[in-house]
């Protein structure tokens, strides 16, 4: 009795620590998936900053949406933190509810970018919306690492 | 005490029945002076006799609004009716009762608020129109899809998706229904409008059904539940075979959920390991009175009468449609 009364609280704690340490561990705008500040991403190309991200279990957090109105849509680019840096990416998926013909991904997607717009990773894992083909700029250069089109 | 009430009650029942025989007697005896006994009676309009000669009068004068049963009959038998029967006939022939959930889109929105008869009779024929255009299968939740929608940017200018239907809904033009699949270790999911002018086609690659309206607890399910390869062969049913329901049960990931499915009361997954906080909240959210609420149920149906005539047309339409499309092959085949 006295083991498991002591084993409870061990696997608590480290969930406990989380919480003190980052600023929330429940996403504060869930009901829309909207992307603002502080929201969670996941890095879905082969750049070596976004892997190492995943390995220590920290996903980068948005820290500004190049937008008027904050809140990140498919396409917009953004400020990310990933390992202490600050680094611009493009959203290139998302969990919200989408127009008609515009894929849902079950993820908030991003790919990241250095500030000439060329993206640090040089190859793209996951399906990137076929909508994206018709923006210009620089998600262009994105759009060219991608292996699958939805 | 009971035998001797049995005996009375034996006793009194043949003088009743006596009685009861002798009352039918005289009735047919009453009758049979009027008509021949055992022969059906023809259907005529008889006149009663038993009165005065002024209320006869009264009963056979010329009135408004009024016909005389000799007339009908003389108007029946013309030659001048004889084509009506059959537009009658005609009119009378529904749509099959499936047509409901064949085409669920046709039916309009049944909270009266939203109605709009002109408009959901010109958005009919449009969707008629488009249906001549291309091929709307019949296609449930649950069934294994593939759709080609025209992209204007992609180096083929159409997008093929495949995957499991998991959700489908709106009326009239609106219409839509949502497609899932996992492509690269990625769930997607794509809602595409039945009637947009951009699909190509829409082909169903495995018709059946799910045991829950709606599939969208497949997002918190492993992933090989909603793992469909884009190569799939059509399955062709039988003729005239029922659509067949898939009963797998669904094991769903440990929290968190996108939604706390525990209470939705789904009958396509396993059953979930309940805490007490859970039970709480399904009995605190649970309405057993909407089992029984008749008027809910006359406010989330679309009256009868109404869907009948609306499948009517659309049934009626739609084979217009088909036997034009018939003759018009033929006609390509003699050409050729």
């Amino acid at each position: 009795m006295a083991l498991c009364m002591t084993s409870a609280p061990s696997q608590v704690v480290p969930s406990l620590i989380r919480i003190a340490t980052t600023c929330c561990c429940f996403s504060t705008s869930k009901t829309h998936y909207e992307i603002r500040n502080l929201a969670r991403m996941r890095i879905v190309d082969n750049s070596a900053i976004g892997k190492a991200a995943a390995e220590i279990g920290k996903p980068p957090r948005v820290i500004n949406v190049y937008n008027r109105k904050n809140v990140g849509y498919l396409g917009d680019k953004v400020l990310v933190t990933v390992k202490g840096e600050m680094r611009r990416a493009y959203i290139v998926g998302l969990r919200q509810k989408q127009k008609a013909n515009v894929p849902r991904m079950d993820t908030n997607n991003i790919v990241l970018v250095d500030d000439n717009g060329n993206p640090l990773g040089n190859r793209i894992h996951v399906p990137i919306p076929s909508c994206l083909r018709g923006k210009g700029g620089d998600i262009t250069k994105i759009l060219s690492l991608a292996t699958k089109f939805v | 005490m009971a035998a001797p009430m049995a005996q009375l009650c034996v006793n009194l029942l043949p003088k009743r029945l006596g009685l009861m025989s002798q009352h039918i007697n005289c009735s047919c005896v009453f009758f049979s002076s009027s008509s021949p006994l055992r022969q059906p009676k023809p259907l005529k309009h008889v006149v009663n006799y038993q009165r005065t000669r002024a209320e006869v009068a009264r009963a056979l004068r010329r009135k408004q609004n009024f016909l005389h049963h000799e007339m009908v009959d003389k108007h029946r038998a013309s030659p001048l009716q004889s084509g009506t029967a059959q537009i009658s006939e005609e009119s009378g022939e529904g749509a099959p009762r499936e047509y409901r959930y064949v085409m669920p889109e046709f039916l309009p929105n049944p909270d009266f608020q939203y109605r709009d008869k002109v408009l959901e009779k010109m958005e009919r024929r449009d969707m008629l129109r488009r249906r001549a255009v291309i091929d709307i299968p019949e296609f449930y939740v649950g069934s294994i899809m593939a759709v080609t929608v025209s992209d204007p940017y992609s180096p083929g200018k159409t997008n093929r998706f495949v995957g499991i239907c998991i959700d489908r809904g709106g009326r009239g033009l609106k219409a839509y229904f949502v497609l899932r699949n996992v492509v690269d270790g990625l769930g997607v999911e794509v809602m595409y409008e039945m009637y947009n002018p951009t699909v190509h086609s829409i082909q169903v690659l495995r018709l059946e059904k799910r045991l829950d309206d709606q599939l969208y607890y497949l997002r918190n399910a492993p992933l090989e539940h909603s793992t469909f390869s884009f190569d799939t062969q059509p399955v062709n049913l039988p003729r005239d075979a029922p659509v067949p329901v898939n009963t797998t049960k669904v094991k769903l990931n440990p929290k968190p959920w996108e939604y706390r499915w525990e209470r939705f009361n789904l009958k396509g997954i396993e059953p979930l390991p309940l805490t007490a906080k859970m039970e709480r909240g399904i009995k605190e959210h649970a309405k057993p009175w909407e089992e029984y609420d008749l008027m809910l149920k006359y406010r989330q149906t679309v009256n009868e009468d109404e869907e009948r005539s609306i499948m009517t047309e659309v049934f009626q339409e739609n084979s217009r449609i088909e036997g034009e499309r018939k003759s018009s092959r033929a006609v390509l085949r003699r050409k050729k």
